[in-house]
């Protein structure tokens, strides 16, 4: 008798077990598996993308059990390509993809989406970029950030003479300049020079040694990028010179946004162009098919000004960014 | 044919040697004219020590290079290998394993030095022992280091962390002895003790003669693969000494650290008149052709008339012409 009791507990504890999460989840957690396309960490932006990517991916699968999330990395157009197709023989639901060249890419994207999957593009659009090729379609702002910029050196030193830092010849350099003088117009604020500095710290470092060579007063500098803001402050320092007020770089790198929690007088603010935005995608990717919210759509993140208030929400310790 | 003229001829030939090895100070002079033209400040003294200070990296990594180039041989990996070597110099002073700042530091220029000579002894080892073309061994090595360091810093960027270390470190880079900064210190003497091998040891002329005619130079009993090896050995203690001076100043590397320093290296030695085919080494003329480089790109910044987008042709044509100048000095004589 005991012993029978004994065996009817177990039967209906293990039974208990092995129905129990599938009875009580079946519902809700369904099957979804999301492929995560990004370019391979070459520099410190895109590692910033795949520290991210691998962050939300765990937190996204802890919180749906029912949910895969695969993320590959790529280093060139061509690989990635291959990436693309491989996921998409995995048998994925949705993709998410931050093209290294989205105009490469084009078909590889379209071939998923012509499956019916729900595809996430991220921060580089293609010619083309609209429902045809993506359902989702989140980045940063470009000409913001160069906006923002421009628009809090109007505001804290309307009469500044500031040279510029630009990266490298590409659309996205020139929407960040145009951001900049758009952000300017209608203040004292003039701009002494324009050179490239290839978004590279040791090029900066150059760039701006030469800068303060050729003119004896500078009140900022704007270098649009955090990586080649270390390459200024040092030729700053360098120089001793103490007629630069500040410096305002952009991405937001966990080095100047320590900077600016610090409390820096150098680096008193920072534009967001975050690498987390890999994460917004896959987060609403997520959601799309969780909680049926609608997700299609464009979602364009603002270049949020850092400041010492906000900078908490900004700081990541442990990315490599 | 006739010998009496011989003793009339011969002052004449070493002339004509003098005037090729003095081109590249030429266009070194005429560029500097043309600084002073462009920007009044060119020619402080203040902005020469800047721009001076900065080639110190190039100018000591083509350093080596011209040993390998003189040699016959070809090292593309160099840009990587700064990045690898600086990468692991930084990772091994922030494991903490010695405690007293200064014999860290010490370690940690030994620990470089040593990793520089390994890198460059698998390049010469890859060429000679495994006999693959310099261009394509080398090729691979680049792609090697700089992969390594990219994984090294997952993509990010390595950072000094002991602020003590760092203040110790940086008056390498900022330093200055007698108002000489100590990075052109270091290109001078290290051009100095180049120089000193190249010409007056065994070693140097051996180098010559296998980039010469690496046929005879094997039948004259000359170890052609080890002075090759030798040669990259050279070339890694060189990429070395360049990372002791690259670390203090930014304290960091990135994945792009050194990204085509190589082909620069290889420009600075052609400019001051190496042969790429080998058989001749002029150590000043490679330290006079990095200063060209790098002077060259500081007066296009300098300068008003030039807009951003053309610096790059500009840079080029200037090379070019220096390159002209020389030339046409050397068949004068």
């Amino acid at each position: 008798m005991r012993r029978r009791t004994f065996g009817l507990v177990t039967a209906a504890l293990a039974a208990s077990v092995a129905i129990g999460p599938g009875m009580g989840w079946a519902q809700e957690e369904k099957k979804v598996t999301i492929g995560v396309s990004i370019p391979a960490a070459d520099h410190g932006w895109t590692a910033g993308v795949v520290y991210h990517a691998e962050r939300v991916a765990k937190l996204l699968m802890e919180e749906h059990p029912g949910l895969n999330v695969i993320v590959k990395t790529s280093a060139d157009p061509a690989s990635q390509a291959n990436a693309v197709q491989d996921l998409a023989v995995q048998g994925i639901d949705a993709l998410v993809i931050l093209p290294t060249d989205p105009d490469q890419l084009v078909s590889a994207i379209q071939q998923v989406k012509d499956d019916g999957k729900f595809v996430a593009l991220v921060d580089r659009a293609p010619s083309v970029n609209d429902s045809s090729i993506r359902d989702l379609y989140v980045a940063g702002n470009n000409p913001a950030l160069g906006e923002v910029a421009g628009k809090y050196i109007a505001a804290t030193t309307p009469d500044a003479e500031v040279v510029v830092i630009r990266g490298l010849p590409i659309p996205i350099d020139q929407q960040r300049q145009d951001g900049f003088d758009k952000g300017i117009e209608g203040s004292n604020v003039k701009v002494l020079d324009r050179q490239y500095g290839n978004w590279n710290r040791d090029d900066a470092f150059r760039v701006m040694q030469d800068y303060l060579t050729k003119y004896p007063k500078i009140d900022v500098v704007w270098a649009q990028d955090d990586d080649m803001l270390v390459g200024v402050l040092e030729a700053i320092e360098q120089a001793g010179r103490s007629d630069i007020q500040y410096v305002v770089g952009g991405a937001g790198s966990k080095d100047m946004v320590k900077r600016v929690i610090d409390g820096d007088k150098l680096v008193p603010v920072d534009v967001l162009y975050p690498p987390a935005m890999i994460a917004t995608a896959m987060q609403l990717t997520a959601d799309g098919f969780y909680d049926q919210v609608p997700v299609s759509g464009e979602y364009i993140l603002d270049a949020t000004l850092v400041t010492k208030d906000n900078a908490e929400q900004f700081y990541f310790p442990d990315s490599p960014f | 044919m006739t010998t009496a003229s011989t003793e009339t001829a011969k002052p004449k030939t070493s002339r004509d040697w003098d005037l090729r090895a003095v081109a590249p100070f030429v266009a070194l002079a005429l560029l500097l004219v043309l600084g002073a033209i462009a920007n009044e400040n060119f020619i402080s003294v203040t902005n020469l020590t800047n721009v001076i200070t900065r080639s110190a990296f190039i100018a000591i990594i083509a350093l080596g290079a011209t040993y390998v180039i003189s040699s016959g041989g070809l090292d593309l990996s160099v840009g990587s290998m700064v990045a690898f070597v600086a990468s692991l110099m930084i990772l091994f002073m922030n494991s903490g394993v010695i405690s007293d700042p200064m014999l860290m530091l010490v370690t940690g220029m030994l620990v470089a030095l040593a990793i520089g000579a390994a890198c460059g002894l698998l390049n010469g080892l890859i060429t000679t022992v495994g006999k693959i073309e310099p261009f394509i061994a080398t090729l691979g090595t680049m792609g090697i280091y700089r992969g390594l360091t990219t994984w090294l810093s997952q993509g990010g960027a390595i950072t000094l962390r002991d602020r003590e270390l760092q203040q110790l470190y940086r008056p390498v880079y900022f330093g200055e002895v007698f108002g000489v900064p100590v990075p052109i210190i270091v290109i001078f003497v290290t051009a100095a003790i180049a120089a000193f091998v190249l010409y007056r040891t065994r070693y140097g002329r051996h180098l010559i003669a296998v980039g010469s005619n690496e046929d005879v130079a094997r039948y004259s009993g000359i170890s052609v693969n080890r002075v090759r090896t030798i040669a990259y050995v050279v070339q890694g203690l060189c990429v070395a000494v360049a990372v002791l001076l690259y670390v203090p100043r930014l304290g960091s590397t990135s994945a792009t650290t050194g990204i085509l320093w190589e082909l620069q290296a290889i420009t600075a030695v052609v400019v001051g008149g190496t042969a790429l085919r080998g058989g001749v080494g002029r150590i000043w003329g490679t330290v006079c052709g990095a200063f060209i480089l790098e002077i060259v790109g500081n007066i296009m910044l300098l300068s008003n008339f030039v807009s951003e987008y053309l610096i790059g042709a500009i840079q080029g044509a200037i090379i070019i012409i220096a390159m002209l100048v020389q030339r046409s000095l050397s068949r004068r004589s």
